[in-house]
């Protein structure tokens, strides 16, 4: 049922929004090209930013540094009933969404998509963000270099996201794990 | 801010590399991440375009206006000073819904638009207003309904239930949406305290010096 809603929400939105366009007599065409030419320039804007990242992103991922940091860190972690995946997995995500799915499938893989941790892993990563990521494209692309307190708040947000995805699985399939 | 997150990763990461032998790969890695960029590029560019183009139809047809309306209690009580301009507001629905509906390529060129735009209302144009804090905390956790990528995944790792984790989800991502709302303002608060507190401290010692 979900899945095919998520297969009908593309369509569905093209159908709504062109036939009200289409009601209200509007040059629809004319006002998709416009669009799609400030789709081309915000694609530009970004691209710097893009490389930038990607490349410290790249280089922080192939050193092992975050690996190394999530076994330091877990048997603080694990204390907190954190289990020393999930850790790594989180921390990963706050840089790489790629590379925290690739964790996300190694964990499906190790213990299957339906286990304890396989649970957690799905739940963290369709409600968590790729922090740096999008701090970094939507502040440089309006060149703001103090983001206040906007980094902290997201790392505590994260953090509270996580603990609170292992609490929501505990309680809904603790019995059955 | 930035400039010392971006340093740090990219020193920390060459440092680490050395130490543990792997500086060898370091190259090679740069060069293919900035050729990922390239290639992440080129995928954005036509998926970009097409939703803004069907963006801007929404827009001159008057449509997001219509759900910006209906969302307008919550966004005047997120971002007060923003009341009354549409403009910002309607960028900011638009990608509020495509975020929650899962839609991240349609989300990314709406949210960057709404920045510009409150960018242009800044004083200070280094600095991140309180609106910009808002809308990037809120944006970094707010609803996401459906996951797509993490649904297909699990049916290929072979889930018995692939969505079963939807309910569970959705629980998660109210709840974190509330909590980044109450921190974006408690963090808004404090933060006024503190510039208040530095007025005054300020003004006592010139008070002083002139005493």
């Amino acid at each position: 049922m979900i899945l095919f809603l998520s297969d009908i929400i593309v369509p569905l939105i093209f159908i709504i929004v062109i036939s009200h366009a289409l009601l209200k007599k509007i040059d629809v065409f004319g006002s998709f090209l416009e669009g799609a030419k400030i789709g081309l320039e915000t694609v530009f804007t970004v691209f710097p930013t893009l490389v930038g990242l990607l490349v410290a992103v790249g280089i922080l991922r192939g050193s092992g540094f975050l690996e190394f940091l999530g076994r330091i860190l877990s048997p603080f972690t694990e204390a907190f009933g954190l289990p020393y995946e999930i850790a790594q997995l989180s921390l990963m995500r706050l840089f790489s969404a790629a590379a925290a799915r690739g964790l996300q499938l190694d964990i499906f893989e190790t213990h299957g998509p339906d286990s304890y941790l396989g649970l957690i892993a799905s739940v963290i990563m369709s409600s968590t963000e790729t922090v740096f990521y999008i701090m970094s494209v939507y502040f440089a692309s309006v060149k703001i270099s103090s983001t206040k307190y906007t980094l902290k708040a997201a790392i505590l947000v994260n953090l509270i996201g996580v603990v609170v995805s292992i609490l929501i699985i505990k309680y809904f399939f603790g019995a059955s794990l | 801010m930035l400039t010392y997150i971006w340093s740090i990763m990219i020193i920390l990461g060459i440092i680490f590399s050395i130490l543990t032998g792997g500086i060898s790969q370091i190259t090679t890695t740069t060069i293919d991440s900035a050729e990922a960029a390239t290639t992440l590029v080129i995928q954005m560019i036509g998926i970009i375009c097409m939703w803004m183009g069907l963006m801007r139809i929404a827009e001159n047809s008057g449509l997001i206006n219509q759900l910006s309306i209906k969302l307008a209690p919550l966004l005047n009580f997120l971002f007060p000073e923003l009341k009354g301009n549409s403009k910002i507001l309607n960028y900011i629905a638009t990608n509020l819904i495509a975020n929650a509906l899962g839609l991240g390529w349609a989300a990314t060129p709406a949210g960057i638009l709404a920045m510009k735009e409150m960018q242009k209302l800044a004083e200070d144009k280094k600095t991140a207003t309180k609106s910009m804090c808002m809308f990037m905390i809120l944006n970094m956790s707010f609803l996401q309904l459906i996951s797509v990528t993490v649904l297909a995944d699990r049916a290929a790792a072979g889930s018995v239930d692939a969505a079963i984790v939807i309910g569970p989800g959705i629980i998660v991502t109210t709840i974190t949406t509330i909590v980044a709302i109450i921190v974006a303002k408690a963090y808004e608060r404090s933060n006024e305290e503190k510039i208040a507190k530095n007025k005054k401290l300020k003004s006592t010692l010139l008070f002083r010096k002139g005493d």
